[in-house]
């Protein structure tokens, strides 16, 4: 395993491996860059998403994994390179890729007026998920609101309002979930809660790209970790060929100024 | 697809609508606000029975405009802020229904103050209320005022200088809707021969801006 900064090549013999599987990734990103304004935050990224997959992606701030999910989320475009997602452009097919998307960033994004299940169900609609007040009361329970499903949310505690976010982001049962630092103020129980949802997405086939700060969560969660360095991927490895103190010196080593 | 359409439409709406009943941050200031301008023109304006008339109409559409912004800016803006419209941009719908849904709750929003507003005018200015054709210039010009706002807030509400912006790039545009909502409403007062069909010019100018907007508006929300 050689860390390399500024290349998006991999020298490790496992992911080589893996690069040349002949089933086509769920997730494609070929040559991405996005600039805001003049800055570049992603400089020509390729990576791959097998189906089933549960990608961690690292790297210190300002390193562009927030921009990668919001451009693979659909919330911004690429201003160069291709994204394809289970074969969707993501781009041409924008809203076919949407429905296919969950997404949980460390800000929920919730209508703080509206109770917990009108949240759902409004988004619900907006998924056109079928039998939307099941579906939206059984994941309720599933996250522990089942006491508070008609309560608003702007009562709810920052964790309970994180778990409700996992509710929304879960309810058109999507293929790809994106997670951006989806742990933040989810407390021992709320881990174990979302562990259980993330692990039956992943039974299901689901593919899952998250970010963390925490290398031990990624090594415990994630089945590959990817380490991003400057918009590029500096660094992938599986998780079952990596310890802790080896990710621990890759990215020590990465995000040294 | 088309019940899809207006499904989702329907629950952005009814979304926003229930939003706005519970926090009553956007109706009460939009009301008070209307309120106060009617009742300082009233008395700035040494008001005389031949020139209420001229003075009526315009300090009806200066109450109506100002409040109107001042409820436009903050609908779409509060989306942004809470980040709650990148949240429905995640969800596959089409951003013409977000908009229609967008304008719809505007007019509403706005037509609720109009209603509360209309009948304090009428006592203060001593203008008929249901003088005939009153309401539908008051409709179709606020169906103006909202079109043109709606998409102009959205742009608006992506920048630091929301507030100062929305004005600035509202008021040229709905110029042509204002002169003929209160040169219409001042033909009611007072009938003249050969006016312009002012009805007429604010009907095309809706039609033609709800066209524009709709098909611009998915520009102007995404990046």
């Amino acid at each position: 395993m050689i860390y390399v900064p500024d290349d998006n090549v991999c020298h490790d013999d496992a992911l080589q491996g893996a690069a040349t599987h002949t089933v086509d990734p769920y997730v494609q990103i070929v040559g991405l860059k996005k600039s805001y304004g003049l800055k570049p935050i992603l400089r020509g990224l390729d990576l791959s998403l097998q189906q089933g997959e549960r990608v961690a992606l690292l790297g210190a701030n300002g390193t562009g994994k927030t921009t990668l999910l919001r451009v693979l989320a659909g919330l911004t475009r690429p201003s160069a390179g291709t994204v394809a997602v289970q074969g969707f452009d993501l781009v041409q097919d924008a809203q076919a890729v949407r429905r296919l998307v969950g997404f949980v960033a460390h800000q929920p994004y919730l209508y703080e007026e509206l109770t917990a299940l009108e949240n759902l169900l409004f988004f619900g609609r907006m998924y056109s998920v079928a039998h939307a007040h099941e579906k939206a009361l059984e994941l309720l329970g599933r996250v522990e609101l089942a006491k508070r499903t008609r309560e608003r949310v702007s009562t709810f505690s920052r964790g309970q309002i994180q778990r409700l976010a996992w509710a929304r982001a879960l309810l058109h049962t999507p293929h790809l979930l994106l997670l951006d630092e989806p742990e933040t103020g989810l407390d021992q129980e709320g881990h174990t809660v979302i562990d259980t949802l993330l692990r039956e997405h992943t039974e299901r086939g689901g593919t899952t790209l998250f970010t963390t700060h925490q290398l031990e969560r990624a090594l415990s969660v994630g089945t590959r970790v990817v380490l991003l360095n400057k918009g590029r991927i500096g660094y992938q490895q599986q998780t079952t060929a990596l310890t802790l103190t080896e990710l621990r010196g890759v990215y020590g080593q990465a995000v040294k100024p | 697809m088309k019940r899809v359409f207006f499904e989702q439409m329907w629950a952005i709406l009814a979304k926003d609508v229930r939003y706005e009943l519970r926090s009553k941050q956007t109706w009460t200031s939009m009301g008070m606000f209307a309120l106060l301008v009617l009742v300082i023109f009233n008395f700035a304006f040494d008001l005389h029975t031949e020139n209420t008339n001229a003075v009526a109409p315009g300090a009806l559409w200066v109450a109506f405009i100002f409040a109107s912004l001042l409820g436009l800016g903050r609908t779409i803006a509060a989306e942004r802020e809470q980040g709650s419209m990148d949240r429905l941009l995640l969800c596959p719908v089409d951003r013409k229904a977000i908009y229609l849904a967008k304008l719809l709750g505007n007019v509403l929003f706005i037509s609720v103050v109009e209603i509360v507003a209309l009948p304090v005018y009428a006592a203060l200015f001593g203008v008929p209320l249901l003088a005939g054709g009153l309401i539908p210039i008051v409709l179709l010009g606020t169906l103006g005022i909202a079109i043109i706002g709606t998409l102009f807030a959205t742009m608006a509400a992506a920048t630091r200088a929301r507030e100062l912006l929305l004005p600035i790039l509202v008021f040229p545009l709905i110029v042509p809707v204002v002169i003929a909502a209160v040169r219409a409403t001042e033909a009611l007062l007072v009938p003249t021969a050969n006016e312009p069909p002012w009805i007429g010019l604010i009907i095309a100018f809706d039609i033609i801006f709800l066209c524009v907007s709709t098909l611009t508006f998915q520009y102007v929300i995404e990046e």
